[in-house]
């Protein structure tokens, strides 16, 4: 397991295919391409920053005292973020809404903060979040690509010099399948995503037993 | 907006979990039994009856004024843990069979996105604690539901023969799913109709 700390992140050990953490964020944000990256972005920056601040705060920290701390600690954070957004990302924080200040409530976050404080190496703890954090991001891509391509037909990116930021696919723009991009198609499409995952799982358990029976 | 216009809005047409998506992990935790669903959102509507006015009153006489409005993250944060705390230490105090009762969801509540989401959703919108308080009940309110329903879906599920992909997770995520789309016929329209 040792070497697998990162990787593990992203595929066996996936925290919102796998595990269903940081659900409330995920399915609200995974509309549009560009907030799945950005709601990505920022758990990453939080993620690893709270991870590394509460590994080396903790001997200092009386033990009755750490889950408020950790509390405090991520809320900070994630204002952090959301300034810095809303500094040079206006239009992106206008479209995460609240859902980047719930990070601070975020399970996954919270989680693996109070987990990985007490592990020994700074750099295991570091490559874990920073797996978890992709594996989440890549995870919310996957969601946001299908409901967005989908649900209006589009890809939304950032704009980038003549470039508009959306890319429009050809025929789905004109006869999108609607209720994907409600909330009612994220909770569908999550649901087979997790049964997918689930039964991927599985085979992978059954083929490891035959091989080592 | 009327009371009863808020009212109708939070529970049907803004529901917090069909709607907004909130509240999804002890929800879906809960989903096995409809007692500890029940549990789930009176202790939701509970808090968030008691969060929603003094998170009204932190924004409008505190942070503003203040120019604090950047902490505003942090300071709900930390109104959010306090009030569970007293309502823990209170209820564990005057009345034991409700702490039995709802002390099990409360920690799992605590920090979780339905208290705070609700509070950052609903606290810019409205124009007095009386109002705000009623909105936060009525947010609580759509909470119960979803989660009485959804355990309720689940328990008729036990009977049927769910494929074995689908068990467990999935099949409540779907179920919630079609309690989304069912959701979808009350729109703002209708209700306005409705209240005239």
């Amino acid at each position: 397991m040792k070497e697998r700390a990162f990787i593990g992140g992203l595929a066996r050990q996936n925290p919102l295919l796998v595990y269903l953490l940081g659900l409330c964020p995920a399915l609200a944000v995974s509309d549009l391409v560009s907030k799945a990256l950005g709601l990505g972005a920022g758990v990453i920056l939080v993620l690893l920053a709270a991870v590394a601040a509460a590994r080396l705060l903790r001997p200092v920290i009386p033990e009755r005292l750490q889950p408020i701390a950790w509390l405090v600690l991520v809320a900070a954070l994630v204002s952090l973020v959301d300034l810095a957004m809303q500094a040079y990302l206006p239009a992106l924080r206008q479209q995460l809404g609240v859902y980047l200040q719930l990070l601070a409530v975020n399970c996954l976050i919270l989680g693996l903060v109070e987990r990985l404080a007490r592990s020994r190496s700074l750099s295991r703890c570091l490559r874990l979040a920073a797996g978890q954090g992709a594996g989440f991001t890549l995870a919310l891509l996957l969601i946001a690509l299908v409901r967005e391509v989908l649900g209006s037909g589009t890809i939304t990116l950032f704009p980038l010099g003549s470039f508009g930021g959306v890319i429009r696919v050809p025929g789905l723009s004109l006869y999108p399948v609607r209720v994907l991009s409600l909330a009612a198609g994220a909770l569908l499409l999550l649901g087979y995503l997790a049964a997918l995952a689930g039964r991927l799982m599985a085979r992978g358990r059954k083929a490891e037993q035959r091989s080592a029976g | 907006m009327s009371f009863a216009g808020i009212i109708l809005t939070a529970v049907f047409v803004n529901n917090v979990v069909l709607h907004q998506l909130l509240g999804l992990c002890p929800l879906f935790a809960a989903a096995g039994s409809r007692r500890a669903a029940l549990g789930l959102g009176l202790a939701a509507a509970l808090v968030l009856g008691l969060t929603a006015p003094a998170a009204w009153a932190l924004q409008h006489l505190v942070l503003e004024p203040l120019r604090l409005g950047y902490l505003q993250t942090l300071a709900f944060v930390l109104l959010v843990a306090g009030i569970f705390r007293l309502v823990r230490l209170a209820a564990a105090r005057l009345a034991p069979a409700v702490h039995r009762a709802l002390g099990l969801h409360l920690p799992a509540l605590a920090v979780n996105c339905v208290v705070l989401g609700s509070c950052l959703l609903l606290v810019p919108g409205l124009s007095s604690a009386w109002r705000s308080a009623v909105a936060g009940l009525a947010a609580g309110a759509g909470f119960l539901l979803a989660s009485v329903v959804l355990a309720s879906i689940q328990a008729r599920l036990r009977t049927e023969r769910v494929p074995e992909a689908m068990r467990g997770l999935p099949i409540t995520l779907l179920s919630a799913a079609l309690m989304a789309l069912g959701f979808l016929a009350f729109d703002r329209a209708l209700l306005a109709n409705l209240i005239g």
